[in-house]
């Protein structure tokens, strides 16, 4: 693929996963009205809201750094639309992906959060810098099971590091099953929604590390949010549910899978309450890793001995 | 541009000393029944995200201050909701010796253009909040 390529890769990949994740903003906020009995936001509310926010004006604190607070959110942006090409090209086109992009896009799905991070404490403001530590402590906490989610998939892939290697489906056996409700928690997590929204919470700390932000700078924040609502489930159907075959059938199944998966982070939002920072920790690592290590030995188990179901 | 400030005001709650009765009544704009999102709205927990300020509360000598505060946080183009009597012309306080200068007066100290829309009553009904942020859609109409 020579460089225009890439770059026109990289340009459709991040405008149609910025529409897809748009919608599914729309989608988010229409069942949860549903679940709530209410009638919810017309269809073009996401899209109102973007632009509403890049008209107004740009508040930066007197205590911030101007650079740093201004910029995190831009280089967020990027680097999940940097996942969303490494994921369309690996699902749309097979065999154009390159040994090890599966770790790579593992990196680049930290730096969104991370980015969270910096914006929140280059902003300058007490909550933030709450919200920041408490963004910091919910990384460290969903990181682990997430990453032993995914080597399950990889060694249901015959150990190989690219995505879109399609062999068996790993969530067809115990093992994969396993580590698709570890993945789908850990993206609820990465997500930042409810039960694992302690970084914005807004009745505690007022939006926490979003709070400085307005204008232009927030609505990038907006759109960094919508593509990982976007990026996020596209991931867990190409690591553990098939990814997409191009057949009439296999398409309506793919945009089944995607929409279920969304749905869930829906649901799982709405019947919720936020947990404490204490509570999540030991959720992750008490509870989600050791079972994390058990998908994995019984992966691997299954791997040596050729049994499909573990 | 002004269409998408219509479609989506996002809306900030300020506390100047009310009773809460008003306080009540703005939650029920988020309940089914009335359900505020319809029309795009809805509540966020920081004045620099906020299209509408939603003032309740007479605007006490101490919250005075920091309404105007809020007010300058707020990034414009920005509303300013005055809901029940209290927040309109401090009701039965007026002349108390707590009282600050009154939420309209407050906010025209910072801004002399700054977008009143009035909503009497003790507390309003949800439907009058709702012909107001109605009639705060029509005024952005002419920004």
């Amino acid at each position: 693929m020579n460089a225009f390529g890439i770059i026109g890769t990289y340009i459709a990949a991040s405008v149609g996963t910025l529409a897809i994740g748009l919608f599914f903003r729309w989608f988010d906020r229409k069942a949860t009205a549903m679940v709530q009995w209410r009638k919810g936001p017309p269809w073009y509310q996401p899209i109102a809201d973007v632009l509403k926010l890049f008209s107004k004006e740009t508040l930066v604190p007197s205590t911030a750094r101007r650079t740093g607070f201004l910029i995190a959110p831009a280089i967020g942006l990027a680097a999940s639309a940097l996942v969303a090409a490494i994921l369309w090209s690996a699902v749309l086109m097979p065999g154009t992906g390159f040994v090890g992009d599966l770790i790579v896009v593992v990196y680049l799905l930290l730096i969104p959060p991370v980015m969270t991070i910096f914006g929140g404490l280059a902003s300058g403001s007490p909550q933030a810098v709450v919200g920041a530590s408490r963004e910091m402590k919910l990384i460290l906490s969903y990181e682990l099971p997430f990453f032993l989610a995914l080597l399950v998939g990889v060694i249901h892939s015959d150990w190989s590091l690219q995505l879109g290697q399609v062999g068996a489906v790993p969530l067809y056996s115990i093992s994969g099953a396993i580590a698709m409700v570890l993945a789908i928690i850990a993206m609820q997590a990465k997500l930042g929604q409810v039960p694992f929204d302690i970084a914005e919470a807004e009745c505690e700390i007022m939006s926490g590390v979003y709070a400085e932000y307005s204008g232009p700078p927030l609505a990038i924040i907006y759109l960094g949010r919508a593509m990982m609502l976007a990026v996020m489930p596209l991931l867990l159907i190409t690591v553990f549910w098939g990814g997409l075959t191009a057949t009439p059938w296999g398409i309506a199944a793919f945009i089944g899978k995607y929409v279920l998966l969304v749905v869930l982070v829906t649901l799982i939002r709405n019947t919720n309450p936020r947990l404490r920072i204490d509570q999540i920790m030991k959720f992750f690592w008490l509870g989600l890793a050791p079972l994390g290590i058990a998908a994995v030995v019984i992966a691997v188990i299954g791997r040596a001995w050729a049994i499909k179901w573990l | 541009m002004n269409w998408a400030l219509r479609k989506s005001l996002w809306v900030y709650h300020v506390n100047t000393g009310a009773c809460n009765n008003c306080d009540i009544e703005v939650l029920e704009l988020l309940t089914p029944k009335y359900d505020i999102e319809r029309l795009g709205m809805v509540l966020v927990g920081s004045p620099r995200h906020a299209d509408v300020l939603a003032v309740t509360g007479a605007c006490t000598r101490q919250a005075q201050p920091r309404l105007q505060e809020a007010y300058r946080q707020t990034p414009k183009p920005c509303v300013v909701m005055a809901i029940g009597v209290c927040a309109n012309a401090q009701g039965i306080f007026t002349e108390a010796y707590h009282m600050g200068a009154g939420v309209d007066v407050a906010i025209r100290a910072v801004d002399p253009d700054a977008i009143i829309v009035y909503v009497p009553g003790c507390p309003p009904k949800p439907e009058a909040m709702i012909a107001a942020a109605v009639k705060a859609m029509e005024l952005i109409k002419t920004l």
